[in-house]
């Protein structure tokens, strides 16, 4: 008994002596000059391929073009992440950048608690009201969304296009209304070049862990590929590597998602479609530093570069100049307006 | 030809369960609850993808997959054997610890916290479905592991040893039967066993993925329950559940049941099987008792 007391009160001194311990990297003084950015990254941190990496590359540019200090903090499970956040905007940094929906909820609450930092959040969940309006986020906090189904919509012609055939496929990750956006605009970028064309479209599991389930995205894949689809295009986080897989088992294409993917199966991926999350962070960091940041949603579609396609020395070659000429022209006719691209199914 | 395909597919999504729930049904025969398959599987999957890396040989990665899972099998055995721990709460340590020191290693071998880079592993490029099937052991092993297991449990010494563990341990004990070694030895081949099943996800992917086995272990001890503690009953809910899921994966394009409802599946059948409906179902009697 009295070693038991004596081991608790060991823990129990080395954690509070861990706790006065200043958090790791967190004593970079802010410069006097220039912008003060702290970022907090989603689960997964650095190295994600992804989300996470995009942040961290917008933000390295804004280190070099507009002399800002960037500070990352990268969370464990569950509630750090508010910590995370408190910490930066306590420390009186002038942006604070939470990456991933997940910050929502923390991000409005934090808001009104700091109203002098300005905050951003990297694909924030605008709430509804029941009349349907979005809600709009407090005055210095920017939401910071997406148009993804505008680049599924151009990999959707893409795929019809270059497919070679009447089916196309969709893989998505959990079953619910953000990846439902990604097959909206796909199916419909199908159907404008294609209109009797069938989009066969199928998801992982109805639980986040359909987003890293590669077994269950490779039996998908090969069961679309065996039904006659040449093309699959995957909004599934890591479960679409396993849609890569079985493209190189069948010799058949897939398009990646958020980041440029063809390392994971060079010469099977088609395209992908990225969401520029570097080029969201680097905007909201030089609003800041301009003095013109305001709290808003702010969307970042086709015409402002915030979604897009991978058009590059690697896949030149498996897309035809006149077909690359009719993805242009659709594009074209989207940031003009021309074209309306929906966002659910 | 579509029946051919839909079985083939049914083989590939059993293989993995077909490993763990045999390990699963050896471990709970002997007494010790196997909640921490799981956990084999992701360890035993993400040394497998580590070895190939390394050594660029699937057979010596299948190896290292192997030692993953006794490593993780070893700390769960000494931590309910040894020091007699609860084995659900050490059986959820497991599966969690397996998450987070496979995310560790993976951020410090590879830079990466998502996966790792391409591995060697069974079935090349561009070899079409069939090919990658037949070639691949693992498919072998797992459909052989079965009836080996049944074999083992029912018709050996060992086996016998294990079920009368299982069963009555005092009275192992009294007849001069090593009830604590009876048990390290098969909780070691469980984990053995379910990280071959781990092995075989990381080496058909030839990648690593964080937390790529999406819940299968607890697939395969629900197969494990629902085949009432028997190898090849446990063999048979296996294929049962893969082909419930290769249904799904089959139809669910032509959205004839929803999703949600083909995953419940196996979950549905297990407490079925619990409350007796297809026969009495009866657990080994110390299941979960530590030998005194």
């Amino acid at each position: 008994m009295r070693r038991i007391l004596i081991l608790l009160g060991v823990l129990l001194a080395a954690h509070v002596a861990l706790s006065l311990a200043h958090p790791g990297g967190a004593v970079a003084k802010p410069g006097a000059d220039g912008v003060n950015v702290g970022i907090v990254f989603d689960l997964g941190g650095r190295g994600d391929k992804s989300f996470n990496d995009g942040a961290y590359d917008g933000a390295e540019r804004a280190e070099r073009e507009l002399g800002a200090h960037v500070r990352f903090v990268e969370p464990g499970e569950g509630s750090d992440r508010e910590a995370g956040l408190r910490l930066l905007a306590a420390e009186g940094m002038n942006l604070v950048i939470g990456v991933g929906f997940i910050f929502t909820d923390d991000l409005t609450q934090l808001a009104g608690e700091y109203p002098n930092v300005a905050f951003a959040g990297v694909d924030y969940a605008v709430a509804v009201d029941p009349a349907g309006n979005a809600i709009q986020p407090p005055k210095n906090l920017a939401a910071l969304k997406f148009r993804e189904e505008q680049g599924s919509f151009l990999v959707g012609a893409l795929a019809a296009l270059v497919g070679n055939s009447r089916k196309v496929g969709f893989i998505g990750g959990m079953d619910s209304p953000l990846i439902h956006k990604f097959e909206a605009g796909y199916a419909a970028g199908v159907k404008a070049v294609c209109p009797d064309c069938q989009v066969i479209a199928q998801y992982a599991g109805v639980t986040p862990e359909a987003f890293r389930n590669p077994g269950r995205g490779k039996e998908l894949a090969l069961s679309q590929y065996q039904q006659g689809v040449n093309v699959i295009y995957h909004a599934s986080g890591s479960t679409g590597l396993g849609v890569f897989e079985a493209a190189r088992t069948m010799n058949k294409l897939a398009i990646g998602v958020d980041a440029d993917q063809y390392n994971e199966a060079p010469g099977y991926v088609l395209t992908s479609m990225v969401k520029r999350v570097d080029n969201a962070v680097f905007d909201v960091i030089a609003r800041v530093k301009e003095h013109r940041f305001t709290g808003g949603i702010y969307e970042f579609g086709l015409a402002e570069d915030g979604v897009g396609y991978v058009y590059d020395e690697h896949n030149k070659a498996m897309i035809p100049d006149s077909v690359r000429a009719r993805i242009e022209q659709l594009k074209a006719e989207i940031i003009a307006g021309r074209i309306k691209v929906p966002s659910a199914r | 030809m579509a029946l051919l395909l839909f079985l083939a597919q049914t083989l590939r999504i059993a293989v993995p369960y077909l490993f763990a729930a045999g390990g699963g049904a050896l471990a709970e025969r002997s007494g010790i609850v196997s909640l921490s398959l799981e956990g084999y599987m992701l360890g035993g999957a993400f040394t497998a993808a580590i070895g190939a890396y390394y050594t660029n040989s699937a057979w010596l990665a299948l190896m290292c997959g192997v030692g993953g899972g006794l490593v993780l099998a070893g700390i769960h055995a000494i931590g309910t054997i040894r020091f007699r721990a609860d084995q659900v709460v050490t059986g959820v340590a497991i599966n969690l610890f397996a998450v987070g020191i496979t995310r560790f290693f993976l951020q410090l071998a590879f830079k990466s916290s998502s996966n790792s880079p391409r591995v060697p592993g069974f079935g090349g490029e561009n070899a079409g479905v069939w090919l990658a099937l037949v070639s691949n052991p693992l498919v072998w092993l797992g459909v052989a592991a079965i009836p080996v297991l049944a074999f083992v449990v029912h018709r050996t010494t060992f086996g016998l040893r294990v079920r009368a563990v299982g069963e009555h341990p005092d009275a192992a004990t009294s007849v001069g039967v090593p009830v604590n070694r009876i048990r390290y030895v098969a909780v070691l081949a469980s984990g053995a066993l379910a990280a071959l099943g781990g092995s075989f996800l990381a080496l058909d992917q030839h990648q690593f993925t964080d937390s790529m086995t999406a819940g299968r272990g607890f697939i395969a001890l629900a197969a494990v329950i629902f085949g009432r503690w028997d190898p090849v009953r446990a063999g048979f809910a296996c294929l049962l559940f893969a082909a419930a899921e290769t249904f799904q994966i089959r139809l669910q394009a032509a959205q004839l049941i929803p999703s949600q409802f083909v995953a419940m599946i196996p979950y549905v059948l297990t407490i079925i099987a619990v409350a007796g409906v297809v026969g009495r179902s009866v657990p080994p009697a110390a299941l979960g008792r530590s030998a005194d």
